[in-house]
């Protein structure tokens, strides 16, 4: 019984994370390559919609709206959106919606931050040798980053269990809301001592992969 | 083969500027040595030179091509014609030394077949023919010089530039690369700009030697000439302290 709950709670856990680990990963992606790009002098700066619209600075403001919202309160205030793209606001699904929205900007930084460690050196020598500013960002920056970018995603998705049990709590199911409905409301001890401890493993889990792709990956040493 | 014609850059910020009216010229299949102190506008040069760096005034034409004056995808198809190499070599740490290879050739659009080849070609000549497979990290100081020589050759460039390449090795590695280069310009002919702060080089190496002080150029000459008779206070003083180490 107490077994069924977990797993299936586990379930609900892993495909919010994977869902809107996926999605926000892929958008972070772009988000950061465009904050990258768009404010390097070397790279899209000087484009000509820059010159009007600095559009590494609207991204950036962008993002940090994201960024300066409690997760709580992104929730309910995107409520009207969830229910538009989920039908619903309530279930694991629907909690997909508002976890996505919430990682993309912390995604986006992650990349942004990752691409940004890569040495200068490097990339003016890809400039000297004709390659185009597009070339810069996928065929240099992006693999030379590669290893800081893995330990980055890893960083996104432990953020997003944290942040699927708060959804939990809030009828988005996962391991949260069973920690909340079992353990707190019904004063299940076994069952907030097992998902605390399930919890503990999926993110030592989770980090200790995400450190032994990241070595794989690393050609430095 | 290179033509540096009243050029003037100024960083912004700056009260003067790194390079103040310089013309020289370079015969094509010639090794010209430019010294200098540190904050003379060496790195200025090379930085103008592949376009890196815009300049504000005068042109300077490689080959035939002012590529001063040109920008974007025009640009990239003239810095084919230059090779550089760097003074921290600047490889790829993600890459092996023949994916580094293949690099200028691939954003070229060179065939990877094509480009893998030729890679093959060049570490061979420069003498990692056993390396192809390693990556940076795995090699030594004077390897991946090498590495980074062959891939500067790579779209077969008419103009090598070198900017402090040996400043990061020590006096051994630093002759053998050294030798490589000039190796290089007896065999296929390409024209070297050598930016150092070692008369040693100069001599050893260049037929031409450009002295710069302040953004300005202070001799220029046939490189036996002006070590043999430096006239210019800065060459003078740098001949007497002595960086010949
Ligand atoms: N990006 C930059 N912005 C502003 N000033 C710069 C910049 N790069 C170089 N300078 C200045 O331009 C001058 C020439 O610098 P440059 O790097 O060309 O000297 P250098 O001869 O290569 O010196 P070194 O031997 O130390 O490498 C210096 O005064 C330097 O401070
Ligand atoms: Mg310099």
């Amino acid at each position: 019984m107490l077994i069924r709950l977990i797993w299936s709670a586990l379930l609900e856990t892993l495909l919010m994370v994977g869902a809107a680990g996926a999605v926000s990963i892929v958008l972070g992606v772009l988000v950061g390559a465009g904050l990258v790009f768009f404010s390097d002098p070397a790279l899209g700066r000087n484009w000509p919609v820059n010159r009007y619209l600095r559009l590494d600075q609207v991204l950036s403001a962008i993002v940090n709206v994201g960024r300066s919202l409690p997760f709580l309160v992104l929730m309910v205030a995107i409520i009207p959106f969830t229910r538009m793209i989920a039908g619903t606001s309530i279930g694991t699904k629907a909690a997909i919606v508002p976890l996505t929205l919430g990682a993309i900007p912390f995604a986006a930084r992650v990349v942004e931050n990752s691409l940004r460690e890569v040495d200068r050196g490097v990339v003016e020598a890809a400039l000297v040798m004709g390659a185009s500013p597009g070339q810069v960002v996928f065929k240099v920056m992006f693999p030379e980053a590669l290893p800081s970018l893995v330990l980055g995603f890893t960083l996104t998705l432990v953020s997003l269990v944290n942040f699927s049990a708060m959804a939990g709590a809030v009828g988005g199911g996962g391991l949260g809301d069973l920690a909340i409905r079992y353990g707190y409301q019904r004063f299940r001890t076994d069952v907030m001592a097992a998902t605390v401890a399930v919890l503990i493993v999926l993110v030592q889990l989770m980090q200790w992969g995400g450190q032994a792709l990241s070595s794989t990956v690393d050609r430095r040493r | 083969m290179i033509t540096f014609d009243n050029v003037t850059k100024k960083y912004k910020g700056m009260s003067v500027p790194a390079l103040d009216r310089v013309s020289f010229t370079v015969d094509a299949g010639a090794i010209c040595g430019v010294v200098g102190l540190s904050g003379a506008g060496k790195s200025t040069l090379i930085r103008c030179m592949t376009g890196l760096e815009r300049v504000d005034s005068g042109t300077i034409s490689i080959g035939g091509v002012s590529i001063s004056a040109l920008t974007g995808a025009e640009l990239r198809q003239a810095q084919r014609n230059l090779g550089v190499v760097f003074q921290h070599f600047n490889l790829l740490s993600q890459r092996t030394a023949l994916q580094n290879v293949m690099f200028p050739l691939e954003v070229a659009g060179v065939a990877r077949n094509e480009a893998r080849d030729r890679a093959r070609e060049l570490l061979d000549i420069v003498g990692l023919g056993d390396k192809l497979n390693s990556y940076p990290s795995k090699l030594s100081g004077g390897q991946q010089q090498r590495v980074g020589i062959a891939r500067a050759l790579a779209t077969s460039p008419k103009v090598l530039l070198c900017d402090e390449f040996t400043s990061a090795l020590d006096p051994i590695n630093s002759k053998s690369i050294l030798e490589l280069i000039m190796r290089l310009n007896a065999d296929l002919g390409v024209t070297v700009l050598i930016v150092t702060h070692q008369l040693s080089i100069a001599e050893q190496s260049c037929d031409r030697l450009i002295v710069i002080d302040e953004g300005q150029i202070v001799e220029n000459g046939p490189a036996k000439d002006v070590l043999e008779s430096p006239k210019s206070r800065i060459l003078r003083a740098m001949v007497t302290t002595l960086t010949w180490s």
